[in-house]
């Protein structure tokens, strides 16, 4: 680093740092962690569609992209430009200023959120104490994008799209939001950090196990609230040809695509981090590796083996299964989830009184 | 503390506007998002006083899931836009009553407010460690445990009642059974017969 910058450059930017005032400091510093963890978001978008491309490439015996640069790498920029260069054709009779500002309501609760992910043991961009509810309410607020954009289209396979779709995110946020109070009673905090220090000292201390139900129902709901294969009526191609985005093109395509994918990473570090102990290691209760050995310290890169095995896990299921039909999704999450989730929590506070568990 | 003071009048103004866009909206779909902003804007004002588990539940609750539901009614709505605005004369004395009730119990809150050693009225910073969120749950789980209860109950009774009033059983009606569709096994639908050849009687 030194060697990279020249001294008088150095002592010059110093100077200047200090001289400014200390919520001016503040506000650069945040600004900038803002921006690396934005960019670093948005580049892993691209490669997740890479990566689906050829996972179901591989499930179906096909080689997925393989054209652009070595092992079809280029492949997410050459879709970027492809859609960049675009046009961009706004419905007639359509409400223009929402039809161009409902993308932009899905991607932007999808970025926002990731200022309470805490991604190493020291760096979280807002440590608040009401990070479990502010997780909660974003991911509620990026409903309206699907909403705005089935409506401001004028036309029928859009609204039809954004019917379903608002139906079902309304439903399965019930269960989430229940399948998180279990594990906030386990981790006694709203706050992200601490529900992840929580979770540390190895594999057994993780929520995983002992919240098993709530974990599968808060992964299949992320699932639905994404609206992602198998509960992806919300575009259901073969009903309503693309349903919510049937009318977008161009750019404004490209940002419902950038919020979808920018959601499935979004869920899956939540889920790694409410039930897989985040940026604690797997190895942690490997006590025979010593005192301070690498495999035990908690990094960033056990968060990012975790997320990436979740992402895998969306592909994965869209690969297997077919598309659930409407009213079956509404009976899974009405009458299957909410009452798997209540059970689960009655059980929770029983063992956290009885003092069983790793709450005790 | 100019820094809170400009952000106070940025949001209150942006509240204000929205608030006359709800009212002033010919669109329905466009009153239902100027809502949705005044109830932002709301959450914002309660962050600058450090309410932050209020404010967010604002928007979970209002934002994230009552408005969703309104959206989706006035979406449904064929409403003929051109129409509107003609309601505004016709009930201003009601209207105006009501305002007028509004503003005066308003002027009582603010009076007693500033009567009361100037609470509430400076952006002062809590002590460092203090949780709104615990705060609030401390409160509410042991002095008001009972009107807490009893509130959840009655909202349970809220939903029971709406889910009973809507349960019509037709006649006739065809439903599916899903848990007796996947018990179902093979023997329940078909049955095989074991029988013995009949080829040779036939033919002679």
């Amino acid at each position: 680093m030194k060697a990279l910058i020249p001294d008088f450059v150095l002592n010059a930017w110093l100077s200047v740092w200090g001289m400014l005032p200390p919520l001016m400091q503040y506000l650069v510093e945040t600004t900038f962690w803002i921006m690396v963890v934005m960019i670093t978001v948005i580049l892993s978008v691209a490669f997740t569609t890479y990566f689906e491309r050829k996972v179901i490439g591989a499930m179906q015996g096909r080689i997925g992209p393989n054209r652009v640069g070595p092992l079809g790498l280029g492949q997410p920029f050459a879709d970027v430009i492809k859609l960049l260069v675009k046009e961009v054709i706004v419905p007639t009779k359509s409400n223009r200023f929402l039809f161009i500002i409902a993308p932009l309501l899905t991607l932007i609760p999808a970025l926002a959120t990731w200022a309470v992910i805490p991604l190493t043991d020291t760096f979280v961009i807002a440590n608040i104490d009401a990070g479990l509810l502010y997780v909660l309410s974003l991911t509620s607020v990026g409903v309206y994008g699907v909403i705005l954009a089935g409506w401001a289209s004028n036309s029928k396979y859009a609204l039809l799209g954004a019917m379903r779709s608002a139906a079902q995110i309304v439903a399965y946020e019930i269960a989430m939001g229940f399948a998180l109070v279990g594990v906030l009673m386990a981790a006694g905090s709203l706050n992200l950090g601490v529900i992840t220090e929580a979770q540390s000292g190895g594999f057994l201390n993780w929520f995983l196990l002992p919240l098993l139900p709530l974990f599968f129902v808060y992964l299949i709901s992320g699932v639905a609230e994404t609206n992602r294969a198998p509960f992806d009526v919300a575009e259901g191609e073969s009903e309503i040809v693309a349903g919510f985005h049937v009318e977008y093109s161009g750019v404004a395509f490209a940002l419902f695509f950038l919020g979808e994918y920018a959601n499935i990473i979004l869920i899956s570090a939540l889920t790694s981090i409410f039930f897989l102990g985040g940026y604690n290691s797997f190895f942690e209760g490997w006590t025979f590796l010593g005192e301070g050995h690498f495999l035990r310290e908690p990094a960033l890169l056990w968060l990012i083996i975790k997320i990436c095995f979740f992402i895998f896990v969306f592909f994965w299921l869209r690969a297997t299964f077919p598309r659930y039909r409407y009213d079956q999704i509404m009976r899974l999450g009405w009458k299957v989830f909410i009452p798997v989730t209540i059970v689960w929590i009655v059980v929770e506070g029983v063992m956290s009184w009885m003092k069983v568990g790793p709450w005790a | 503390m100019l820094f809170h003071a400009i952000l106070f009048y940025v949001f209150a103004a942006v509240l204000v506007g929205a608030a006359l866009g709800v009212i002033f909206a010919r669109n329905p779909v466009h009153a239902v998002m100027f809502l949705v902003l005044a109830f932002f804007q709301s959450a914002m004002l309660w962050l600058l006083i450090e309410a932050e588990f209020l404010a967010i539940v604002l928007v979970l609750v209002y934002v994230g899931a009552v408005m969703v539901l309104f959206l989706f009614v006035v979406m449904m709505l064929d409403i003929n836009i051109e129409r509107g605005g003609q309601g505004y004369t016709r009930y201003w004395q009601l209207g105006l009553a009501i305002a007028g009730l509004m503003v005066f119990e308003l002027i009582q809150i603010i009076m007693a407010r500033g009567s009361a050693a100037g609470a509430g009225n400076d952006f002062s910073v809590l002590a460092e460690g203090y949780s709104n969120t615990k705060a609030l749950g401390a409160v509410l789980y042991t002095e008001h445990v009972y009107a807490f209860e009893i509130a959840a109950v009655i909202l349970l009774l809220a939903i029971i009642s709406a889910i009973t009033l809507t349960m019509r059983k037709r006649p006739g009606l065809k439903q599916q059974d899903i848990s007796a569709q996947v018990a179902v096994k093979a023997s329940d639908r078909i049955r095989i017969v074991k029988m013995a050849s009949e080829g040779k009687e036939t033919e002679s």
